[in-house]
């Protein structure tokens, strides 16, 4: 089911929370909201959800308003970002809840409901834990007995919070490739918030990514990687050094006052200049961390870090020392002015 | 070790582990002792000294005190007002903690102010309060008298009264528990197709049934214990309107104090098995692994 929102607006108080959002989640897709806290992110989904109302705009599914529907009606799964499981209830109680509660002429046969929520249990791989409570779980079993419930009144919408941030690294790590496959065999529409900017481009099919209640940019992980349509972006998503017109002016002069923004691994570093454009530097920092290795330069004259990215190989071919004097080249950068933005690759 | 008393070993047990208080071990059994004296001098020995007056004339005494008509009609009048005012408190202690704990709203602050007022008034403040609204001179006593409606020295004054004082025991109990737990649950609930009732029984109402029971035990002891505010409603009528706290009050103004003390074993006794179901809720509620008091675990 396809969701779409048109000039959504939501204040707490004087607070904007959601400026003027406008959003189309294609049917079946896969979509990050991005963002650091406090950008409006999980505002957005639980209005989507409707445990929020908006103060104005609209929102449709699949074409037809839903504003007037509670969430009881609008047919969404929600998993919350704590679980929100029912403590009281084993996990088979918790799974079976969504549909116990269905009015009576609705509901199906006990012998249905054992059925369909074993089968829940056995997609998220925990069939096993049927008469445990949800205290005596670990937070990744306990967020996938959140999610089998979510999906046991079969959603047309999925909508996760920070379904993984309560989450440790290694869980986390495993529990987004293991939702991505089952977004694959499910194809339910799914939108899911979060701040880890890896988790959104390694999962989602799109990416949304949110500052101050506006939308900065949408697209594929790869578009919000490679070419970021804001500052904000660029220093959200990824590593980027700052370079400023004044001060390194052989790159960004035509532009007057200006910011280039240059990711770590575009920038070539050098013994001798290669051309007119080449920054004379001094290597402050080496340190090899995994597959790459991290080089932290200084531009004569000032106290900022540049940071630049080398694979292992690159960096065996001519290896730097600490202290070395050397020539830093931006392969792809992009010059943002106030207000102005202008893409430019270097030669 | 040299402490007397199991408490006392667990507490220096627990500061042992400081190296810095060390040195305050003879000090600290000091303490603990000087509050067991305490406790004992003015908590355990009057409630011994109400059972001693009580049988100091023999059991049958004590049994006729208490097997009379008028101590019984008190006894019955107790029960009966607590039978109304602890569900009353009930159904409103839930409904103003659920919506405090779950919703914003304007005049939030103002409503947990109201419903602490009774615990900051005197009690026959309160009773007075009850006085000057439905009076033979009061607001609505007009009114009350030609419709033949008898509030005060009655009945319903009285329950009315007991309910007042014993508003904020069930409210104030479960307000920082429900808090606590937040409205996830509730949401997921919402969320999954379920109604607004079918929530609240399937969902809140468990998880808060621990700390809905403490409140309802606390709030049935001060029910069947409240003096100051019956006693300005109540009349004093004997047989009709007395409670058993006013009628041990009667009956000791009367130097009657075997009957007096036999009714007042009655009124201790009871605080005693609230004591028990206490405890017994509490130790329940902490076997469950549900918590008491709002405390997250």
């Amino acid at each position: 089911m396809s969701i779409t929102i048109e000039n959504l607006n939501k204040h707490f108080g004087a607070y904007k929370a959601l400026d003027n959002i406008n959003l189309e989640v294609n049917s079946g897709e896969l979509l990050a909201l991005l963002g650091p806290s406090g950008c409006g992110k999980t505002s957005l989904l639980r209005i989507i959800g409707g445990l929020e109302l908006a103060d104005s705009g609209k929102l449709l599914f699949h074409g037809e308003d839903v504003k007037q529907r509670d969430a009881r009606e609008r047919n969404v799964g929600f998993v919350f970002q704590h679980y929100a499981l029912f403590r009281h209830m084993s996990v088979f109680e918790n799974v079976a809840f969504g549909l116990r509660v269905k009015p009576r002429k609705e509901r199906h046969s006990e012998a249905e409901i054992k059925r369909r929520v074993h089968e829940l249990l056995g997609l998220v791989q925990l069939d096993w834990l049927a008469d445990r409570y949800p205290a005596q779980l670990s937070g990744g079993q306990r967020q996938r007995i959140a999610l089998a419930r979510a999906l046991a009144v079969e959603p047309k919408i999925l909508l996760l919070d920070e379904p993984f941030g309560a989450l440790d690294a290694q869980v986390r790590k495993e529990l987004r490739r293991w939702l991505r496959r089952l977004h694959d065999e499910l194809h339910i529409t799914s939108i899911f918030v979060t701040h880890d900017q890896e988790e959104a481009l390694e999962v989602a099919d799109r990416v949304v990514v949110m500052n101050k209640g506006k939308i900065e940019q949408i697209g594929t992980p790869d578009e919000v990687y490679a070419s970021p349509a804001t500052p904000f972006v660029y220093q959200f998503i990824g590593n980027v050094n700052l370079f400023h017109s004044r001060e390194h002016a052989p790159w960004t002069q035509q532009h007057g006052d200006a910011v280039a923004y240059v990711r770590p691994h575009d920038i070539e570093i050098s013994n001798t200049p290669q051309d007119n454009t080449s920054l004379p530097v001094e290597v402050k920092l080496v340190r090899a961390i995994g597959s790459i290795v991290r080089v932290e330069v200084a531009v004569d004259a000032s106290s900022e870090f540049i940071e630049i990215e080398l694979s292992r190989e690159r960096f065996n071919l001519s290896p730097l020392a600490n202290g070395d004097k050397a020539f830093i080249r931006p392969r792809q950068f992009r010059v943002f002015e106030t207000g102005v933005q202008n893409e430019l690759s270097a030669a | 070790m040299r402490c007397n008393g199991g408490l006392a070993e667990e507490v220096a047990d627990n500061v042992r582990s400081f190296p810095a208080t060390k040195d305050f071990h003879p000090r600290i059994c000091l303490l603990i002792d000087t509050a067991l004296l305490y406790l004992l001098l003015f908590l355990g020995l009057p409630l011994v000294a109400v059972f001693v007056e009580a049988f100091s004339k023999g059991w049958s005494l004590y049994l006729s005190a208490l097997n009379e008509p008028d101590a019984w009609s008190a006894i019955k009048l107790t029960f009966i007002t607590a039978a109304i005012a602890v569900p009353a408190n009930l159904v409103f202690g839930i409904a103003a903690a659920w919506c405090i704990a779950k919703f914003e709203f304007k005049g939030k602050s103002l409503l947990i102010t109201l419903i602490d007022l009774p615990f900051a008034v005197s009690p026959v403040v309160s009773g007075l309060v009850y006085v000057l609204l439905f009076g033979a001179q009061g607001w609505f006593g007009n009114w009350l008298q030609a419709h033949d409606i008898r509030l005060l020295f009655a009945v319903p004054g009285i329950v009315l009264a007991t309910i007042f004082v014993t508003f904020p025991f069930i409210a104030r109990e479960l307000i920082p528990l429900m808090q606590a737990q937040g409205k996830e649950e509730e949401e997921a609930s919402i969320s999954l197709g379920a109604s607004g009732w079918q929530t609240f029984w399937l969902v809140t109402l468990p998880n808060i049934k621990w700390g809905l029971l403490y409140g309802v035990i606390l709030c049935n002891a001060r029910a069947m214990g409240e003096f100051g505010a019956v006693s300005v409603v109540s009349g004093h009528i004997r047989g009709m309107t007395n409670t058993m706290p006013l009628h041990v009050e009667i009956l000791y103004n009367e130097y009657n104090f075997v009957a007096a003390f036999a009714v007042a074993s009655l009124l201790a006794l009871l605080a005693l098995v609230t004591l028990l179901v206490k405890s017994l809720v509490e130790w329940q509620a902490r076997r469950s692994g549900e918590p008491l008091h709002g405390e997250v675990k």
